[in-house]
């Protein structure tokens, strides 16, 4: 392929500047030179979209503990830099998959949050009308393919997202997303190698937040640069500060320049962390408190965003505070619509099936 | 005799199986240090050590490729596969590698490990983590598989499994680990291949396994009131089948009403249903019925979820339908 010699080269240099800015973004969180700056207006929408996920998985966690959200539920605090700086680099048609956690994923799509939390409580009005749950919704309109609760699933299914996007010609890319624990899977390098080979327009986003349930990364990972587990099959990896959003921005846009430009896979470790137990269910006894405190106090992306607002932006108390409001106004509106929103009713159950003539 | 939790009973036949056998080893996801997500391994790591008792990384198909050889090569390994709707997963190493080794390798290989799982609905935790596989696993000759109801049978169909030579698939339900009852103190095991009559009947045999049994018992309660007398079996062993067990009470009943919790179409209800037939055809004075879930993904709503899992409603129904 014409592009296969500019790309091995640009593969070199990628890989060689990512060495550093590896070792960089370990030690101190920022490269000397840091992160390039956001506009003022991209610095209130990455804010927004941020609290907006913080708010309301702090809401979805209340109304777990109140009994009216069951089974599983993966609250996404902690990592909202993530998937916030990697939609601000997305555009039309592009693809979002990830696993079960989730909520922050379909809220930064732009999916409606009333339809998020009325499928937490199973009801009506939710995404999957009920039937799906927290970890299992779907927005084919926003691009949001899923919610996926087999660990290391969505890294094949975000392929072959990338393989449809390739054949049929649009310049579109899929955003896969996996964790630190679904690297281990076997299948995502079987997606590493077909996704290099046919140079499909694929970005694996890896949130490496240091435990896979109650398994810290290097109890399971023989390497822990997840940055460079596509390197056997040539594919450019980065670690990222994934605490701020800046950082994942402009790394994302990289990223996503390359498989729309038809370079192929890209791999980028988004160096995160999340604040509460794998589910609400966790206790998350096999980390201590000062851990969990020092990334809450030292690297929130909230505040580190909201610090930049007040002093770089000039953005006053007020303003801040009528977006906090705001917020708070769409989490309230969402969590009392999936409290008043009717359940399914039962003939729903036989809706969308593929049915055989029933057997006796 | 004590009582205890079948997740309690399950470990304590996990550590008297370890401390009995140096051969024996546990693996799987979260079962160190963590203790397993339903707290089956709790403190089997801090008791044998990280050598007997491994966390491993996520990565079940190769987690099961790697039992089946370890057994090969003169271990007893006891791997965890956290829910069985991860089965799937594990399948080729069950299908192409377990099931046909020993056979066609004859007298030079056996291979004792013992994969556990856990399925079942009723914690409204979804499509993927609410499946009841019984028949993916019974299918594939060479394997056996148990699923045990109690904690009597958690803890001596577990030791069992663990001394035998092949391969077994033990499943286990996610709404029994707080299930508390009688164990035996000493060192009772419970054979594999032989069900249990668990309630005497002359009108019907309902014959079911693991929580199906409890759901089956409060449908013979009901009966019992409207003058039906059912006999309960459970199976325990879903494969080998125990005949034996089976004909004898549909010889006594000449009614059999067959209830699991998996899906229906090609499903374990209409082996057992179908083996009825061959075997018992002129005992029987209706045909056979079968209880199942419906043929659908398991939805994650609470009153959809409850719909579609068979109960004493669903149990009764078919029985009166059958004795009619
Ligand atoms: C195939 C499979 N194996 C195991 C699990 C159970 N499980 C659910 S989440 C999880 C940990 C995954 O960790 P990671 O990929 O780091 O994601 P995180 O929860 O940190 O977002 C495990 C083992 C599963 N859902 N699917
Ligand atoms: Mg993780």
């Amino acid at each position: 392929m014409a592009t296969s010699a500019k790309g091995a080269a640009q593969r070199k240099s990628g890989s060689a500047s990512q060495k550093a800015s590896a070792s960089k973004s370990r030690g101190s969180k920022k490269s000397p030179s840091g992160p390039p700056d956001l506009s003022r207006d991209e610095e209130l929408t990455a804010y927004r979209e941020m609290l907006l996920v913080r708010r309301f998985e702090e809401k979805a966690g209340q109304m777990y503990g109140m009994g009216l959200i069951g089974g599983f539920c993966h609250l996404y605090i902690g990592q909202e830099a993530v998937v916030a700086g990697m939609q601000m680099v997305a555009k039309e048609g592009d693809q979002v998959i990830t696993a079960y956690r989730d909520h922050g994923h379909m809220l930064a799509t732009g999916m409606d949050p009333k339809g998020v939390m009325a499928e937490l409580t199973g009801r009506r009005g939710g995404y999957s009308k009920g039937k799906g749950g927290s970890m299992h919704m779907f927005s084919v309109e926003k691009g949001f393919y899923g919610g996926h609760g087999i660990v290391g699933a969505s890294v094949p299914l975000g392929t072959g997202l990338a393989f449809a996007n390739r054949y049929r010609g649009n310049d579109n890319v899929s955003f896969t997303y996996f964790g630190d624990g679904a690297a281990n899977q076997g299948q995502v390098y079987e997606s590493f190698n077909i996704a290099k080979l046919w140079s499909l327009p694929v970005v694996y986003v890896i949130e490496n937040n240091k435990y896979g349930m109650g398994t810290s990364i290097d109890r399971a990972s023989a390497t822990t640069d997840l940055s460079q587990r596509g390197r056997s099959f040539d594919i450019p990896g980065e670690q990222v500060d994934g605490m701020d959003v800046r950082a994942v921005k402009a790394i994302g846009e990289k990223a996503a320049k390359h498989a729309r430009d038809g370079k192929g896979p890209y791999i980028l470790e988004m160096l995160t962390y999340r604040y509460r137990g794998h589910s609400m269910s966790d206790p998350a006894k096999y980390r201590s408190r000062d851990e969990v405190q020092k990334m809450r106090q030292e690297r929130d992306p909230i505040e580190q965003s909201k610090a930049r607002l007040v002093s770089d932006h000039k953005v006053s108390e007020d303003e801040l505070k009528e977006i906090d409001k705001e917020i708070r106004a769409i989490v309230n509106e969402a969590a009392e619509f999936a409290q008043t929103d009717p359940e399914p009713d039962p003939s729903e159950l036989w809706t969308d099936v593929v049915r055989e003539r029933e057997a006796s | 005799m004590a009582k205890l939790r079948y997740a309690e009973a399950l470990n304590r036949a996990l550590r008297e199986e370890m401390q009995r056998d140096p051969l024996v080893f546990l693996f799987g996801e979260d079962i160190g240090s963590y203790g397993g997500v339903f707290k089956v391994t709790r403190g089997l790591m801090d008791e044998f050590g990280a050598a007997r008792v491994r966390d491993t990384p996520i990565s079940e198909q190769t987690l099961t490729a790697m039992a089946v050889s370890a057994a090969m090569a003169g271990s007893r390994p006891v791997l965890e596969i956290m829910y069985a709707d991860f089965m799937p997963l594990t399948l080729d190493a069950l299908i192409n590698q377990a099931s046909i080794y020993e056979y066609i390798w004859a007298d030079q290989v056996r291979m004792p490990f013992v994969l556990r799982t856990q399925g079942g609905g009723g914690a409204g935790a979804g499509a993927q983590h609410s499946k009841s596989l019984d028949s993916l696993v019974a299918h594939i000759p060479g394997l056996k598989a148990v699923a045990p109801a109690t904690p009597w049978d958690a803890y001596g169909l577990l030791k069992s499994a663990i001394r035998d030579p092949g391969p077994v698939i033990f499943l286990e339900h996610k709404l029994l680990y707080n299930m508390r009852d009688e164990v035996p103190d000493g060192e009772e095991t419970v054979p594999l291949g032989r069900a249990r009559l668990v309630r005497e009947g002359t009108d019907v045999s309902i014959i079911a396994s693991s929580r199906m049994v409890h759901e089956s018992l409060l449908a013979a309660d009901r009966l019992a009131g409207e003058g039906i007398a059912a006999e309960v079996v459970d199976l325990r062993s879903l494969r080998p089948l125990d005949l034996d067990t089976l004909l004898g009470s549909v010889a006594r009943t000449h009614h059999a009403v067959v209830v699991n919790e998996g899906w229906r179409f090609c499903g374990y209800a209409a082996e057992v249903s179908a083996t009825l037939m061959d075997h018992a055809f002129d005992d029987l004075d209706a045909p056979v019925a079968r209880v199942t879930m419906p043929d659908l993904p398991i939805p994650y709503s609470e009153p959809l979820e409850r719909a579609v899992l068979p109960g004493p409603d669903e149990i009764v129904a078919a029985v009166r339908r059958t004795v009619a």
